[in-house]
């Protein structure tokens, strides 16, 4: 038998200070909004955590467990299960080098071992400038654009181990990087994590619809002439109501 | 000759084809028009009739599983489309959410008012920032349009649309793990029976559709059922996303009638890259029994992939080329399935770490004999063992592989795969490798 504590008052527990408090308080009641039954809201929490403290810190996990009326032990079990929540600070940009076998094979591998020999560093570990966290990641459904490498979770298509490390110098220099596939400027990680709490940052109308992989399907069947049969009813059976 | 038959996939290429005003001027929103003059089971009827099989890996008919929700008893039932995207090869939804986010809105709003369903879900994997992005915006323009909210326009039909993102864990894809971590847990699939249909999320009745199944149903009503059968084949109906990855000249996504060859495709993607020749691939992603090149004309359907031994899947087709050796492949995709088990049930947590230890060995040229022999031996104790079908995928790899290509599974106990086949000759670029420890330790035999 475990004797089971009931959570502390929220003043206790968090470590915030009262504004931040405040309004980590109203953003994740926003959340639970969302869903009909509040734990639901856990995981956005959980990023909305990140997006204040850059992981999810002991004062995070109490925040989230009082905000929820869970133990932390219940919280902590949650945020461990998952790769993106990180266990210790990360740095403004997470470089994830995709080594999952289509991309390693493509070039991923050569593009690991160049950025992690540049940067000293290895798999989450993050360079003493508190800049870069570099993490081998699994396929990220771009595998029509590899060898590929995500930052913050923003695609970098088509890598090569050169073009890799003027992006980590580029990051590293605080010059300007744009995804390929992704807003006209790379956010933080924090920002970023805001908007995995479900906050948009209104960056969705930039960037592409895709890149060039995503549309060849589109524009070869345009310039052939092919089609899927005509949508406008004409197949429809007759039984079926008609448009009003 | 099979031709390309875009309909998801029709306007990715317009204009800033992601809001709804380009999505509307394609004509947009006319199957949601149409749904809303129909009774909810007859649009449940015109999507069975149409035989839409589910397009994320299953293959179950999606008009069959609406209907396997018990009659209404006044509490909630839910939608939950899976955009969780992540089996090794797999790279449709992700791209066609970034390009066209509402034909999946338009979908849901459509299979939702079939359902009966008041509140919708999108889990989407948290790892793709810019979709989460389009996704919010599409329901936020479809809100402001009268597509979202209460009496969706002026049908009387209400839906609320949360659209949540995962935090990084392939198992959340399983439709009870995404359940549970849906609902703010660990995400670590449940027993089945029950199944979603009688107790999902909440309990509640739920529907569990994969992305590209709900954004294929605003086309079927307005088509009606007859329009999505005069594509594909009898029993594997419709148009499907093909997405071509690796040694091709054009990867990418070609959307075309199931049943469609690697061969026609390839066609069309411009070969296997200059100078070399197909070895293997995928049909479905790194859990589908991989192919050779005598399956170039196997037709891409669930029934002929299946009489071959493999699956349709996903329709990720990863091809590789002769430099790849498959005992590198294999272990890169078993690492995956270790890293990615939940550890709930045995077979999978311990076995996938032992096919690990052994397929590595083997890679670098230390393989003991009767490796092979344990490698099916460990297969065999998780495949049909396991609790949800992430064990059955993660031997897949391995017991084709070897099936295969035998024989250099056993050059592996001699000879290190990065000497067999340098990797810097499967690369898409030109390097210099740094000094093998491969074929140091292969010096030292
Ligand atoms: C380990 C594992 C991962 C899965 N990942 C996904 C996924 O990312 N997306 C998806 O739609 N289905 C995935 N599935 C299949 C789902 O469990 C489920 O069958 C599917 O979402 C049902 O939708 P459909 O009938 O429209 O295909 C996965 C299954 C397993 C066992
Ligand atoms: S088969 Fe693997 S992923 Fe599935 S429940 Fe068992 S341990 Fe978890
Ligand atoms: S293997 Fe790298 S994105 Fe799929």
């Amino acid at each position: 038998m475990t004797v089971e504590h009931a959570p502390e008052p929220p003043v206790h527990r968090t470590g915030y200070d009262e504004a931040t408090r405040a309004r980590l308080a109203d953003e994740a009641a926003q959340i639970v909004a969302r869903y009909p039954q509040a734990r639901s809201a856990l995981l956005p929490i959980l990023h909305l955590v990140q997006s204040e403290d850059g992981y999810v810190s002991p004062r995070g996990i109490a925040f989230a467990a009082a905000t929820l009326g869970l133990t932390t032990a219940q919280v902590s079990a949650v945020a461990t299960f998952y790769t993106q929540f990180k266990r210790h600070p990360n740095g403004t940009y997470t470089v994830g080098v995709c080594t999952n076998t289509l991309c390693a094979i493509m070039g991923g591998d050569a593009i690991w071992d160049e950025v992690a020999d540049h940067l000293g560093i290895g798999h989450d570990e993050t360079t003493p400038d508190g800049l870069v966290t570099l993490e081998r990641i699994e396929c990220n459904a771009a595998c029509d654009y590899a060898p590929v490498v995500m930052v913050n979770w923003e695609f970098f298509d088509n890598q090569t181990p050169t073009s890799a490390v003027a992006l980590v110098d580029d990051l590293r220099a605080g010059r300007p990087v744009k995804p390929t596939r992704g807003p006209d400027q790379l956010a933080t990680f924090k920002e970023v994590s805001h908007v995995l709490a479900g906050f948009p940052d209104g960056h969705a109308n930039e960037g592409p619809s895709g890149g060039v992989p995503t549309m060849r399907g589109t524009v070869l069947a345009r310039e052939n002439g092919w089609a899927a049969p005509e949508l406008t009813g004409a197949a429809a059976p007759a039984d079926e109501p008609k448009e009003s | 000759m099979t031709t390309l038959t875009p309909v998801l996939s029709k306007s990715w290429d317009a204009e800033r084809s992601w809001t709804l005003a380009s999505y509307e001027s394609a004509g947009g929103y006319a199957g949601l028009r149409k749904a809303l003059t129909m009774a909810p089971a007859d649009v449940v009827t015109t999507v069975k009739d149409s035989g839409l099989r589910g397009r994320g890996g299953a293959g179950f008919p999606t008009g069959m599983k609406w209907s396997f929700l018990p009659a209404p008893d006044g509490g909630p039932r839910y939608l939950v489309v899976n955009a969780d995207e992540s089996e090794p090869g797999t790279c449709k939804d992700i791209p066609a959410m970034m390009a066209s986010p509402q034909h999946l809105i338009e979908g849901v709003i459509i299979t939702s008012y079939a359902i009966g369903c008041h509140h919708a879900f999108i889990y989407l994997r948290g790892e793709v920032v810019h979709v989460y992005r389009r996704l919010l915006e599409a329901a936020r323009e479809a809100r402001e349009a009268g597509y979202l909210g209460s009496n969706i326009l002026g049908s009387g039909f209400d839906l609320e649309l949360t659209i949540h993102a995962g935090a990084g864990a392939y198992i959340c894809g399983e439709e009870t793990a995404l359940l549970d971590s849906l609902e703010g847990r660990r995400g670590q699939p449940r027993l089945k029976p029950p199944f979603p249909a009688v107790a999902g999320l909440y309990a509640r009745p739920t529907v569990v559709n994969n992305v590209e199944s709900i954004a294929s149903v605003p086309a079927i009503v307005q088509g009606g059922a007859s329009w999505f059968t005069s594509m594909g084949t009898e029993r594997s109906a419709g148009h499907g996303l093909f997405s071509l990855s690796g040694h091709v000249t054009r990867p990418g996504q070609y959307e075309a009638p199931l049943g469609i060859t690697l061969r026609e495709l390839l066609d069309m993607a411009g070969g296997i890259r200059a100078g070399h020749q197909l070895k293997f691939w995928t049909p479905g992603g790194s859990s589908t029994p991989m192919f050779t090149a005598e399956h170039l004309d196997v037709p891409l359907d669930y029934e002929s992939v299946g009489a071959a031994k493999s699956m349709l899947g996903t329709r990720a087709l990863q091809v590789f080329d002769e430099t790849v050796s498959v005992v590198r492949a294999v272990t890169r995709w078993l690492e995956f399935y270790k890293h990615e088990s939940c550890g709930k049930c045995t077979p999978c947590r311990e076995g996938t770490y032992w096919l690990v230890q052994v397929l590595k060995r083997l890679e670098a040229g230390r393989g003991e004999p009767g490796d092979i022999e344990l490698l099916l031996e460990l297969s065999g104790n998780i495949f049909g063992k396991a609790f949800c079908a992430l064990g059955d995928g993660a031997v897949s790899p391995v017991v084709s592989g070897i099936e295969h290509f035998r024989e250099e599974f056993e050059a592996g106990m001699h000879t290190p795969a990065d000497v067999l086949f340098p990797p810097e000759k499967s690369a898409l670029f030109e390097y210099t490798p740094s000094p093998r420890t491969g074929a140091q330790l292969a010096g030292a035999h």
